[in-house]
């Protein structure tokens, strides 16, 4: 039977299929939906990590204890995990596992568009690339297999397209696989100096096997066409340069690209009049081509940047635009993301933008949009638990050198767990006077609503312990920690004037739900769920537009009458312009 | 050989545009056809603009298009058609629902809505425009705007052989089979059929 699958949802089933007993991950665009359809399948223990260096050990831990494991993390999740990463590629595995990357070119959700290919080659690990989901899952079986045959951890590289891109899978059954048995071994898992400079030496008598295995596999095919024309590509980019050249060249197509085949591209290359190599971001392939003494075509003219498609393929290398309607493209106005009507996290940014001379760090999360229009309240966004270490450092110097600003750091629940809290104690350590606030809106948000340690429930549903942020922060040593509701200014309001007053660091926890969660238990136990609706009296609207400047999408300003308009369909009720309106223009109706 | 056909849905997050392109999607699976469909999640959900990509025939390589690729842009609200015009072909046609969502900075009359966008598109492409909103509430559920719009879409690319009743069956909870239905049709007689 032929499923339309997602990539991701490929990678699940391609676990389920090859007899995975662990998974883990941390959440995050575009890879999160691979553990989310691997927790339906009661064989699998599936757990969303902290982060993904925990996700990574933990994985690697099965993997050592005999089980087949599966990690998955966006791009930059595996920089988090870069450290057992490299030290795994050293090792190697018992059980079979594979690390599951998904790269983002073309920046939909992400902060940089690195290519993670560079990983594999820098940790000597071997690596497999999917085109489409059929390969997706097809790989993972494959990869695990060749785990297991060279002792080898196996990284499988997706990106955004292929994660996100439904195409027709064969669905078939799960192959249940014995633990390998575990015993100790300290000349493997060790990994003290005298041990890992042996299993240096090792890991390149291994990367001889595997070149010779790239050589051979199935993985990496070449269709004879016309000969004028060779492509070499990989990735989702064999998809695209298959549709741009069709019949009129040949194809080396990559799927197994660490180590690359160098004989079977030295023959290719001699068949053909004209080398391209196609690939997504950065020339991986082609360096290595050029390296083999072999010319070719590739980012000379493809664009390193941005997502390629067939369109921008075929016009970089023939010149050859497609006709296009050509109209004023100039009269669209943009259409940024914005946060939810009812956002609690709207109320927490109106208020600290008002704050003068302060430096404002951000974090990774629905609330890096306090950043945006109108609320504009943040500096900076870096990644994943930066908003308090670059706030301290900040704060230090600015300090040291006598600036008189203040420094707050803001970061949401899943980011303080998943790197927050060694940032808080460098803060409490190193004596910085910052305000940290901690939004925890009880969900990890962004990534589409996923449990986490604050929640109360694992990834599989089961009812966990719930981690307890004010007795995380008080015993990193935070003496001054306060827990607020964000959806009343006024409790915000007291907050920021008491913190901004202390001599020594502070935490503020804003807590209510998400807009959009179904609220759990234990949500439901203590927080009363919204009602009613808000209304404009017209004849009290003055047309300050200061419920306009809390950026809520229900409400709009209306130019011709100049007075605002709250859009019912959209409101939840949250209060928050009731709270703003400085002439009480806005009540609830309908509680 | 039946050649590739490209179809481009955009919209405004959360207007339904990924269920419709499932619908859809599987619809065609149905009949035979090879399918890849490509959308985007995360970040552009929370209320900015959204693409979903369908691509049909009896080989499809690329899940996605580029500029001046698109045989049929189907738009679930007006500024989003003139945004994506630019991928259709000079030839292809344009869906879209006469309905407006203002964005951020209209909401904040830091910009205007663009005048007569409709005008516009149809001096540009030929164009199918309904009032898909307006239908959905005349059949009791505003939410019911994208099976109407995935109906016209049917109508406009020729679709109208394949099971899609069944399509629908398959991907809407139980309750809201029959306004689905009725909406699908409802699209279907909004618009005419395209010539062959």
């Amino acid at each position: 039977m032929k499923k339309l699958l997602t990539g991701n949802e490929a990678v699940a089933l391609g676990a389920y299929e090859a007899g995975v007993h662990f998974a883990a991950a941390y959440p995050g665009t575009p890879s999160t939906e691979i553990l989310e359809n691997i927790a339906p399948y009661k064989e699998i223990i599936a757990e969303w990590s902290p982060n993904e260096k925990v996700a990574f050990e933990a994985a690697f831990g099965a993997s050592i204890a005999g089980a087949r494991s599966l990690a998955a993390m966006k791009h930059v999740g595996l920089n988090v995990a870069a450290d057992p990463f490299f030290t795994a590629g050293y090792t190697g595995v018992n059980g079979g596992m594979v690390l599951v990357v998904a790269d983002d070119p073309g920046l939909h959700s992400s902060q940089n568009e690195q290519d993670s290919r560079y990983y594999a080659k820098h940790a000597k690990v071997a690596m497999l690339e999917p085109s489409n989901s059929q390969e997706a899952k097809d790989m993972v079986k494959k990869a695990l297999e060749i785990s297991e045959k060279y002792d080898t951890l196996v990284m499988m590289r997706m990106t955004t397209r292929v994660c996100h891109s439904k195409s027709l899978v064969e669905v078939g059954e799960r192959q249940e696989v014995e633990l390998r048995p575990y015993v100790k071994n300290l000349q493997k898992y060790y990994v003290a100096p005298a041990v890992a400079k042996q299993l240096h030496v090792k890991l390149e008598e291994r990367l001889k096997k595997l070149e010779e295995f790239s050589n051979e596999t199935e993985l990496n095919y070449i269709e004879w066409n016309d000969r004028k024309i060779g492509v070499i590509s990989s990735g989702v980019a064999y998809e695209y340069a298959r549709e741009v050249f069709g019949r009129n060249a040949s194809y080396l197509k990559l799927g197994f690209t660490y180590p690359l085949p160098s004989d079977m591209i030295r023959n290719f290359a001699r068949e053909v009049e004209v080398l391209y190599v196609v690939e997504e971001l950065e020339p991986y392939i082609e360096e290595h081509v050029k390296a083999l003494g072999i010319e070719c075509i590739g980012k000379e003219r493809i664009p390193n940047i941005w997502e390629l498609n067939p369109e921008i393929i075929a016009t970089s290398l023939f010149g050859e635009k497609t006709p296009t309607i050509d109209y004023d493209k100039s009269v669209v106005v943009n259409r940024p993301p914005t946060l939810c009507a009812g956002c609690p996290h709207r109320g927490f940014f109106y208020e600290l933008g008002r704050r003068k001379n302060v430096m404002i760090t951000g974090d990774i999360g629905c609330y890096t949009l306090g950043g945006a229009d109108p609320l504009n309240a943040m500096d900076t966004t870096i990644c994943m638990g930066a908003s308090i270490s670059v706030g301290h450092g900040a704060k230090k110097v600015l300090d040291r050198y006598n600036k008189n600003m203040r420094v707050v750091s803001v970061i949401g629940d899943s980011t303080f767990f998943h790197t927050g809290i060694n940032s808080l104690m460098d803060v409490v350590y190193n004596k910085s006077n910052i305000i940290t606030c901690i939004l925890d809106n009880r969900v990890t948000g962004m990534t589409g609503h996923q449990d986490n340690p604050g929640t109360g429930y694992t990834l599989q549903g089961e009812m966990t312990e719930m981690v307890d942020i004010p007795s995380i922060v008080r015993a990193l040593g935070i003496k001054h920690v306060r827990t607020v509701n964000p959806l009343k200014i006024n409790e915000l309001k007291e907050a920021f004037d008491w913190a901004f007053e202390l001599n020594e660091p502070s935490v503020i926890i804003t807590r209510y739900p998400c807009a959009l969660k179904k609220l759990s238990e234990f949500d439901k136990k203590e927080f009363e769920p919204l009602k009613g609706k808000c209304e404009i009296d017209s004849n009290k609207c003055i047309g300050c537009k200061r419920c306009v400047n809390t950026g809520c999408p229900a409400i709009q300003f209306i130019k011709s009458e100049r007075k605002s308009r709250i859009d019912k369909v959209q409101c939840v009720g949250c209060n928050l312009c009731v709270q703003v309106c400085p002439v009480n223009a806005i009540s609830k109706v309908g509680e | 050989m039946r050649e590739t056909k490209s179809i481009l849905l955009v919209g405004v997050g959360g207007q339904g545009t990924i269920l419709a392109s499932k619908i859809l999607s599987d619809g065609l699976v149905e009949a035979g056809y090879d399918v890849k469909m490509s959308e985007i999640h995360g970040m552009s959900q929370r209320g900015g603009s959204v693409s979903t990509q369908v691509r049909y025939g009896d080989k499809v390589y690329s899940p996605v298009i580029g500029k001046g690729q698109t045989d049929i842009l189907v738009s679930f609200e007006a500024m989003e058609a003139l945004r994506y015009l630019e991928y259709l072909k000079p030839e292809g046609r344009v869906v879209v629902n006469d309905y407006k969502i203002p964005s951020a900075p209209i909401l904040m009359a830091k910009a205007d809505y663009p005048e007569d966008v409709i005008g516009t598109i149809k001096k540009k492409a030929k164009t199918h425009v309904l009032d898909a909103a307006k239908i959905a509430m005349e059949l009791g559920n505003i939410k019911a705007m994208n099976i109407v719009l995935l109906g016209a879409l049917v109508k406009a690319m020729g679709l109208t052989d394949i099971d899609w009743e069944e399509a629908i069956r398959n991907n809407v909870k139980d309750k809201f089979v029959d306004i689905n239905i009725k909406a699908f049709h409802a699209g279907m007689d909004a618009v005419e059929l395209a010539e062959a």
